[in-house]
């Protein structure tokens, strides 16, 4: 019996250090925020391109980050993709006028949604639509557009993609 | 010329059976699950036996594996210049790959053994017909109770190995190396999902139901001599870890 019970310590301490482990890889180390309470508001946006943005990305006022991106969906009758954020509910002063944006974080980062404040007097509430919205930025189609601009340039003397 | 067609024959011949043979006897195993579950204290002690004696050497084995993993990673990484990416790269390759592996292969050298050569022990001291006099079901008395503990602590085991390993990378990344310690969590939770640590977890468990199965499966069914315990011990090793990596493989590729 006693050495029974010295067994079932042991196991009782082995299975609490893994499920601990396991809680600690879920909550330490993943995106994934968890709170007890859900006092966070969500808003949706438009957006026409959303590049690599994911769910689970920051949402970020001037760096500092407010909510997440719960969901990403894509609207078949307006062909826009629905971002749907969750703010955190200490942020409810946020004027219903900010335009969002996505943008990247450092060169090889991954992308976020940033939000500028506007001007007007009343504020974002639970389910609002952000009217103002301004696209990801596309790589490819910048350095096409900066190609196609040089070769129109001096399309006389070379060929385009020849450039230095 | 038909001497070598023969053996290959009939070594093709007798994989084929010891596969039917397991296959049959997985089958037996998870028939007796449910009834084994109704007396946990068999299992309990089974998870003692395979998990909790195996923690010091896992945990050990985890510090290391994380502390090289942050020394080749700085190494590697501070060529490009971005030696804070080391915490994003230890955790991703810990938890999708390293951590399910290195466990799976050290619970089969330190727990697949033990069970197969206990097993096999018991089946040389005719133990196990002795408890077939007895009306005693083998299968369900010894056999299931040590594939659920084993099935059961691996997961659990993969989860402290990735842990202590995150610990060893930290410990030489930033207590050595000098990594800003913000930027090394930061860049990790950014990028690790919580369907990489679900990864890390599916491993566990299938490694753990395939390196328990496999040491009953050779235990059980060894020949009842000093030699063929021996035999059953190494086989279960060798097996195991071929299954581990072949699994590994069909599993990453499932889940990518």
């Amino acid at each position: 019996m006693r050495q029974s019970r010295a067994i079932d310590v042991s196991t009782g301490l082995f299975v609490l250090l893994g499920m601990t482990a396991i809680v600690f890889l879920v909550t330490q180390i993943t995106n994934r925020e968890f709170s007890w309470r859900d006092d966070s508001y969500r808003l949706s946006a438009r957006f026409e391109n959303i590049g690599g943005l994911k769910a689970g990305a920051p949402v970020s006022m001037s760096g500092v980050t407010v909510g997440r991106v719960e969901s990403i969906g894509y609207d078949m009758d307006v062909f826009k993709a629905v971002v749907t954020l969750r703010i955190d509910a200490r942020y409810d002063q946020i004027p219903n006028d900010s335009d969002a944006s996505i943008f990247t974080a450092g060169l090889l980062g991954g992308q976020y949604v940033g939000i500028t404040p506007g001007n007007s007097e009343d504020v974002y509430r639970d389910g609002d639509t952000v009217e103002f919205v301004q696209d990801a930025i596309v790589l490819e189609k910048l350095i096409s557009k900066y190609l196609f601009s040089q070769a129109g340039k001096d399309k006389a003397t070379e060929a385009p993609g020849t450039q230095e | 010329m038909t001497g070598l067609l023969g053996e290959i024959a009939a070594n093709t011949r007798s994989f084929l059976a010891r596969l039917g043979a397991l296959t049959r006897f997985l089958g037996q195993v998870l028939w007796q699950v449910p009834v084994t579950l109704l007396r946990p204290r068999l299992v309990v002690e089974q998870v003692y036996n395979t998990g909790a004696l195996s923690l010091v050497i896992i945990m050990t084995c985890g510090l290391f594996v994380g502390m090289v993993l942050g020394l080749q990673g700085h190494d590697l990484l501070e060529r490009f210049g971005s030696e804070e990416a080391l915490g994003t790269g230890a955790a991703l390759s810990l938890l999708k790959e390293l951590g399910p592996v290195v466990t799976a292969l050290l619970f089969a050298g330190r727990a697949g053994t033990a069970l197969a050569s206990e097993l096999g022990l018991m089946r040389a001291t005719d133990q196990l017909s002795a408890m077939e006099v007895m009306a005693v079901d083998p299968m369900r008395r010894v056999v299931v109770p040590r594939f659920l503990g084993g099935a059961i602590a691996m997961p659990l085991l993969t989860a402290i190995f990735i842990a202590v390993a995150l610990f060893g990378v930290q410990l030489v990344g930033v207590q050595f190396l000098g990594i800003d310690q913000g930027s090394f969590w930061s860049q990790m939770r950014g990028a690790v999902e919580l369907a990489d640590v679900h990864e890390g977890l599916i491993k566990g468990v299938t490694f753990g139901i395939a390196c328990s199965l496999i040491a009953v499966f050779e235990g059980y069914n060894a020949e009842p001599t000093a030699e063929g315990v021996g035999r059953a011990t190494t086989r279960t090793v060798v097996i195991s870890a071929v299954v581990t990596l072949v699994l590994d493989y069909i599993l990453t590729a499932l889940m990518l």
